[in-house]
């Protein structure tokens, strides 16, 4: 840790941890309900359980990026954060809006607009902090050093918070409510989230494998052009069939498409930098992490986001258990691994400690991993067999629902993989203390040393 | 490449770009917005019974478990196309009776079988609900979904 004000990042992720343990919870409760529906549905209904899943995914991450920023602008700014003290205002504002969200929500008070369910003080909550975080960092990046990775963060982190304009817009009318929500929930995961993803793989792989910053900076602008090219108009694979004119079929199927681009270079950019990276950083958790997080975001916004992109197949496809196995798949791969990645570089520092727990860390690495993927493989045959009974044969909806329990069954072991390597990933992260159970290996000579 | 593509060309085609593509969305957008309001969702009119039901549907967190155009939670059926399943598109009173006998009925309380909590709701709020739902029907969605069974 270079500069003192980096600290505030270590109390934006212990804040995310704690969600993200919440969120695990919560989504295995809910996979609970997929195997056993009668279990508390009395008391604590699904819609409920899954607000507080998706909702404490989403605020976490944000968490998470906010705190990345906090660590990483710093160090690219050569200079300590404009003011720490409003640093730790956002923070106890996000957190009030968070439990006063999540408690809210467990008596029934709540909005209607998936994962925009937030009261509209929490929606104010979020924007005076976005606007808090935006003016802190803007104000040490402007009078510090400007690097490309702190301008495209900032351009992120400025957009995302712009968009969030969009959760107040609500129309009466169903088909323009639907067409301004995905301004925030497409806009943000699909365009901003990934150069904020992008600019902060390239200070992890900038850091970790030592490779020549022009490198690292001019793959990053080509990244982030892709993304933006490919996703802004690839909006319109939302636009099929919610009451929009029929050229978003084309629109959306062809520039969605080329939504696998930016996600095929981000994995490409991971491995030729370590490929090329001559240092040998001690921490090999972070790497994995940062390879793992670019590869599966490859596999789960790319490959299965093109899966069932376009419209010929999305007009079968669209809002069954394809989705959801995207859904996991990418948001794991792109934002979840990679904020862990992130947390597993930092941590380190801000706790000035060695060594990483780092056998530990990429057990959980593994476990989560392969849980994700199993789950998103056993969804993707539900997901299958739902779409060619319900869509193609037109069986009834709960009649397909009983003849996929098996997929359901398996979902939840997936899923409790999951729970475990998350809750490992927290204990390795936060308590323990022993030195490392295997000793890492000296360093690999470099040829013609 | 590595001397024609520079690190501040590279910059500049991703600043360029990114304008041109938010601009061309802009225009896009605008024709949209106009084409639903005079063209897919003109069936029938934006009601205020119709806002209300849109009220009731949000208050109750309905997309949490069903999904209405495929967009939503996959725990419960799509309700998108519901009243035309329940052959009741065209007929208010009889939408309203369905409903109402439907809301009232639940949970169900079959074992091994996902529950509907049971909401509490005046009749006026259920007449919103339902009126709500034969509007969201009525839109041109491109003949999405491929069947009634949602």
């Amino acid at each position: 840790m270079k500069y003192e004000s980096q600290k505030v990042a270590y109390w934006y992720i212990l804040a995310a941890l704690a969600l993200f343990g919440i969120q695990v919870l919560g989504g295995l409760l809910a996979g609970w309900i997929y195997v056993s529906p009668n279990f508390l549905s009395e008391l604590l209904p699904f819609n409920v359980i899954r607000m507080i899943h998706t909702n404490a995914l989403i605020v976490w991450l944000l968490l998470g990026f906010f705190g990345a920023a906090y660590f990483l602008v710093p160090e690219e700014s050569e200079r300590e954060i404009w003011s720490p003290k409003l640093a730790y205002i956002q923070l106890v504002i996000l957190l009030v809006g968070t439990l006063g969200a999540v408690g809210s929500y467990l008596v029934g008070i709540h909005g209607g607009r998936e994962f925009l369910e937030q009261p509209l003080w929490v929606k104010f909550g979020i924007l005076v902090a976005a606007v808090i975080f935006l003016v802190n960092i803007s104000m040490t990046v402007l009078s510090g050093k400007r690097t490309a990775i702190t301008n495209v963060l900032l351009m992120g982190l400025w957009l995302l918070s712009l968009l969030w304009i969009f959760a107040f817009i609500n129309p009466e009318n169903l088909s323009l409510d639907k067409m301004y929500w995905w301004f925030v929930v497409h806009l943000w995961v699909e365009a901003t989230w990934e150069l904020v993803m992008a600019a902060i793989l390239a200070f992890l792989l900038l850091k970790l494998t030592g490779v020549d910053r022009e490198v690292v900076e001019k793959w990053l602008y080509v990244i982030v052009a892709t993304a933006l090219f490919s996703g802004i108009l690839g909006t319109g694979h939302h636009f099929y069939w919610i009451g929009l004119p029929g050229y978003w079929q084309w629109v959306g199927s062809i520039f969605s498409t080329f939504e696998v681009i930016p996600f095929f270079l981000m994995m490409s950019f991971a491995f030729v930098m370590v490929w090329k990276g001559r240092k040998n950083h001690p921490n090999k958790a972070a790497l994995l992490w940062s390879l793992g997080s670019s590869t599966v975001a490859f596999f789960g916004a790319g490959v299965w986001g093109f899966l069932h992109t376009l419209h010929g197949v999305n007009f079968y496809s669209h809002g069954t258990q394809i989705t959801a196995a995207h859904g996991h798949l990418a948001f794991y791969g792109a934002y979840v691994a990679l904020n862990l990645a992130v947390f597993t570089y930092a941590m380190p520092m801000l706790r000035e400690r060695a060594p990483y727990n780092q056998v530990l860390n990429m057990a959980s690495f593994w476990l989560m991993t392969g849980g994700m993927a199993f789950m998103t493989f056993v969804l993707t045959f539900a997901g299958t067999i739902q779409t060619h009974m319900q869509r193609v044969v037109g069986e009834y909806y709960m009649d397909v629902q009983e003849s996929l329990s098996v997929f359901y069954l398996m979902r939840f072991g997936a899923g409790a993989a999951v729970v475990i390597g998350a809750l490992l990933f927290i204990y390795s992260t936060l308590v323990a203390r022993r030195s490392e159970i295997i000793a890492p290996g000296s360093a690999n000579p470099v040829p013609g040393e | 490449m590595a001397e024609i593509l520079t690190k501040s060309r590279a910059r500049n085609i991703f600043y360029g770009g990114s304008i041109f593509f938010v601009l061309v969305f802009a225009g896009m957008t605008v024709q949209s917005h106009r084409y639903v309001v005079q063209t897919s969702t003109a069936g029938m009119p934006l009601s205020e019974e119709v806002v209300r039901g849109k009220h009731v549907w949000e208050r109750n967190s309905c997309i949490n478990c069903h999904s209405l155009h495929g967009e939503g939670a996959y725990f419960a059926p799509e309700l998108g196309n519901v009243t035309t399943r329940w052959g009741v598109q065209d007929s208010p009173e009889d939408a309203f009776f369905m409903l109402k006998g439907w809301i009232e009925s639940q949970p169900s309380g079959i074992e091994g079988r996902r529950q509907m909590p049971r909401y509490e709701m005046s009749d006026e709020d259920i007449r919103a609900l339902s009126e709500f739902l034969r509007w969201a029907d009525q839109t041109d969605t491109q003949g999405w979904p491929p069947n009634d069974a949602g």
